[in-house]
């Protein structure tokens, strides 16, 4: 069967041994701004951790991910995803934007925002088959919004929403997840089942690295934590996180 | 009743001109469901009435009204998608600027004509003077723009809601926009003959913004957007041949009253939700 690759490049494979993100000397600015926001940032995240990224807003917390995510260009530094440069293969990096970055009045189900996440194997001209809508259903179940499939994306609540864009994202078969703010709005059953994903994933040797400013329960749902201030980026065991952000 | 319904197509130009305007209104419903949704109803007037200056530039020089509207609408998409690319202005102000010279350079060569009248059918539409040759055009132009939309729908569709995304996976949202803009010309292009450059935009906005108010599905959306044109068509139409009034003002009123049947619909419909919960 034909393909026709978004990027116009085929699967690349990981290098072997090679962390699931390396970032050396990462300088870059906010988006539509010349103000620094990452000033020389160092991160070597190995394969099948849960890493946190917290620190105050305006910290660079989403604008790493986006550097990470290639919608921004960092101004120096380098970025190496599983030993590869950003956009080398596109199915194995996943982005959750904040919910205030999507159209959630846009006339599309919720099915068919999971379905996104096919996209990228599928490429130009394809068509999604039953397979492909038979994983989407597969990972609705998982994420508890099988009987919302149907709903127009607006009719979702802040937490389901968030689970859509995580749905996505597992459909995607991503090996690095990129989660801007998950838990924003979320209520406990969304932050359970989130969590829970976020294990499961560990569990598989995928690695999630996420913005928030959810401080509790960091050592439990976290096996790092990095801590930015200042455009920089500091590497703090989980357990003393919560006592030094008080 | 029959008979009364069926005398205005015994015409072959009636025929044609219904054939035309159902081409075109499916067209712009279709596109237009994109225009709507991406919030582009500006860039659609915009690009409906910088057309003027290449119709008129074609008019004078003797060669196809249609190659000049369409390398002008061309020019102008190419000229709007580069400006807000750069960033340098916004691209609503940059669309300001370019359709308002524009329109204003058309009407200063229309001001060298003999007579404004020579060029009246291009401001306000003639789908009756359309020959079956400009038909042939119209329906390949529908064709290549209907079929670009179905190949790239799921593209089209996310970089609408989530441009983010699409580019984390390696599309590329700016350059689907830009095809966008440049389907767009195309469909002003055609419909410039149907309802002429003024009403133009109402095409493109007004079935598929009565059609949003109707249901939350892209594709029902679009059929919904598609059967408001036709109908319109149809109606503008019958009101030309049995009112003798203007056919291209008429469809756009017939397309508005669907809008404002969509909308007491919408606003019942809300009502009762409220009132039940």
């Amino acid at each position: 069967m034909f393909h026709i690759p978004y990027s116009g490049r085929h699967h690349v494979e990981r290098l072997p041994g090679a962390p699931a993100l390396q970032l050396e000397g990462l300088v870059a600015r906010y988006p539509g701004s010349e103000v620094v926001a990452l000033q020389g940032v160092q991160l070597i995240l190995p394969a099948g951790v849960r890493a946190a990224l917290v620190g105050p807003n305006g910290s660079g917390k989403s604008t790493l991910l986006k550097v990470v995510a290639g919608l921004l260009r960092p101004q120096a530094g380098s970025i190496r995803i599983y030993g590869q440069p950003v956009g080398a293969c596109h199915h194995r990096v996943a982005y959750l934007p904040q919910r205030g970055e999507v159209d959630w009045r846009f006339p599309v189900t919720v099915e068919r925002m999971v379905l996104a996440g096919r996209y990228v194997h599928l490429g130009w001209l394809r068509q999604p088959k039953r397979a492909d809508r038979e994983q989407v259903h597969m990972v609705l179940e998982q994420l508890g919004l099988a009987a919302l499939a149907q709903r127009q994306i607006s009719q979702l609540s802040g937490g389901q929403q968030q689970r859509a864009l995580l749905a996505r994202a597992l459909v995607q078969e991503a090996e690095l997840l990129l989660l801007d703010e998950p838990l924003s709005a979320v209520d406990a059953a969304s932050r359970a089942i989130i969590a829970g994903v976020l294990d499961q994933l560990s569990s598989q040797g995928k690695t999630a690295l996420v913005a928030t400013h959810h401080l509790d329960r960091l050592a439990e749902e976290y096996d790092h934590v990095f801590a930015l201030e200042d455009g920089l980026l500091r590497d703090l065991p989980a357990a003393q996180m919560s006592l030094e952000l008080v | 009743m029959v008979d009364w319904l069926i005398e205005p197509f015994s015409f072959g130009f009636m025929r044609t001109g219904m054939a035309a305007a159902a081409l075109v209104g499916v067209t712009c419903a279709v596109i237009g469901t994109y225009v709507v949704l991406r919030r582009m109803a500006f860039i659609g007037d915009a690009l409906a009435h910088t057309v003027l200056p290449g119709l008129v530039v074609a008019y004078m020089g003797g060669w196809s009204l249609f190659g000049g509207a369409l390398a002008s609408g061309l020019l102008t998409a190419i000229g709007i998608g580069w400006v807000s690319r750069r960033g340098a202005v916004r691209e609503d102000t940059a669309i300001g600027v370019i359709f308002t010279a524009m329109f204003a350079l058309g009407i200063l060569l229309m001001s060298r004509l003999r007579s404004f009248r020579d060029l009246s059918h291009v401001l306000f539409g003639n789908v009756l003077g359309v020959r079956p040759t400009d038909l042939i055009q119209i329906g390949i132009i529908a064709a290549g723009v209907l079929l670009v939309l179905w190949l790239l729908h799921k593209e089209l569709e996310l970089t609408s809601y989530d441009p983010n995304y699409a580019q984390v996976i390696g599309l590329k949202a700016d350059r689907l926009r830009f095809l966008l803009l440049i389907l767009l010309a195309f469909t002003v292009v055609t419909c410039i003959q149907i309802v002429g450059v003024i009403l133009t935009s109402a095409l493109l906005v007004t079935p598929a913004a009565a059609a949003g108010l109707l249901t939350n599905r892209l594709p029902r959306m679009m059929l919904l957007a598609s059967i408001f044109s036709v109908c319109s068509a149809a109606v503008g139409l019958y009101a030309s041949y049995y009112a003798n009034v203007a056919s291209g003002a008429a469809i756009v009123l017939a397309c508005t009253a669907c809008f404002g049947v969509a909308w007491c619909i919408h606003a019942l419909r809300t009502r009762w939700v409220t009132m039940s919960s």
